[in-house]
């Protein structure tokens, strides 16, 4: 298989306006992925699918990443005359930083045999802008998992089928995957308690404030 | 009735019963499941109803397909939220005498899983459990001895007076609500005329 490097180079030139980050893996596996944006999406897709010597014919694994809001704190050197003095001095810089939700492909090819590829779609946040293309067209077997991050994460897959829970009821509300879902608070009894347990269960217990 | 007498009569060839001792042989001995399992607790019922350990020896062998000819529900695995008001309305479809074995760590209490926000605390929040099996999953020797505890069970229980089976108190519920899906969770979250959180003491 090519690098990825080279895969992103060739996509570029076939898909006019595609941007395409890679994005690095740090650890020993060093298994770096292609976040491919929303309206190339499908088009990269196709061409990884239909690619000659690329023919990524097989969507092993979709699933789901939460990203937070984080608050990033950056040190910054700043120039400041104290004393009639220039001296350099450290300064924190507090930068925010937009959560998203992701929906990542692990890609293979059976007849060539080689992978994996894995290719990332993100949101634009967590809210409202919680959508990316849906890829079932391209590898049929995506239609579940992606049911499956809708169902857990809330992300909406343009181009969908069949966009429905399939884990949870239809009339539920929340994203059980998210980082901040609150689960229902039903703590009221817990023999053996422990941990986290522990603290759900008191906390249930404790005396509810009145008013 | 003395039991001595009893044993002398039948002796000289005259068989002395009660109606109740009859009524409660009757019941003991024919108590047919429901053919339902939810996770791996029904593999080792499986394997309990096979030749191995051969539940037949219990007059249990029949596995209804239909709640309406079943005695005994044997919830066997994980009940999930999403299961449970099925669990519940097979339960209201059985017809009195009617029986709960709940089997397993996860039918008793929600067992490795009950910590997952989809996966119920227990089924007898929701319905009443005549005998409970703990295991991971219970082996079919365990199965069968709650089957021997539920025919002593019966056996044991008077017609008459206060301790009487349910299904002779004209007013006792014989159905219990089905739990609606909620937007969060199930609605409501336990029969709160049903069950009652055990008091912890540490």
């Amino acid at each position: 298989m090519e690098t990825l490097e080279q895969i992103k180079t060739r996509i570029e030139a076939a898909i006019a306006g595609a941007r395409l980050v890679i994005i690095q893996n740090g650890s020993p596996a060093g298994q770096h992925s292609l976040l491919v944006d929303n309206e190339h999406g499908l088009a990269v897709a196709e061409f990884l699918r239909e690619a000659a010597d690329l023919r990524f014919d097989y969507a092993s694994n979709v699933t789901g990443v939460d990203w937070l809001d984080a608050v990033v704190k950056k040190t910054i050197k700043v120039k400041q005359v104290i004393d009639g003095v220039e001296k350099e001095l450290d300064q924190v810089v507090e930068e925010k930083k937009p959560g998203y939700l992701e929906a990542i492909y692990h890609l293979y090819s059976m007849e060539l045999k080689h992978g994996p590829l894995v290719l990332r779609l993100r949101t634009g946040d967590r809210g409202e802008q919680n959508h990316v293309p849906s890829l079932t067209s391209v590898w049929r077997g995506a239609e579940f998992q992606e049911r499956e991050i809708f169902d857990l994460y809330g992300v909406i897959f343009d181009g969908h089928p069949d966009l429905r829970r399939i884990l949870m009821w239809d009339e539920f509300k929340d994203f059980p995957m998210r980082k901040d879902y609150v689960e229902p608070d039903d703590y009221e009894y817990e023999p053996t308690a422990h941990d986290e347990v522990l603290e759900k269960a008191a906390s249930h217990n404790a005396p509810k404030a009145t008013g | 009735m003395d039991e001595g007498l009893k044993s002398e009569l039948q002796k000289q060839g005259v068989f002395v019963t009660s109606f109740e001792e009859l009524y409660n042989w009757g019941r003991k001995n024919s108590i047919w499941p429901l053919g339902f399992g939810l996770a791996c607790c029904a593999i080792e019922m499986i394997a309990a109803s096979m030749a191995r350990w051969d539940l037949a020896r219990f007059g249990a062998e029949v596995f209804r397909p239909s709640p309406r000819q079943a005695d005994l529900m044997i919830v066997a695995g994980t009940v999930t939220k999403k299961m449970a008001p099925q669990v519940v309305r097979l339960y209201n479809q059985m017809p009195e005498p009617k029986y709960v074995i709940a089997m397993g760590a996860c039918a008793i209490s929600g067992g490795p899983f009950k910590q997952g926000y989809n996966v119920l605390k227990g089924i007898d929040r929701y319905i009443p459990v005549d005998v409970h099996i703990p295991g991971c999953p219970p082996r079919p020797e365990a199965l069968l001895h709650a089957f021997m505890t539920l025919q002593r069970k019966i056996d044991e229980q008077q017609l008459t007076g206060a301790e009487r089976p349910r299904h002779l108190v004209a007013d006792a519920p014989s159905e219990f609500p089905v739990p609606q899906y909620g937007e969060h969770d199930l609605e409501p979250a336990n029969n709160p005329g049903l069950w009652h959180p055990p008091s912890v003491r540490r």
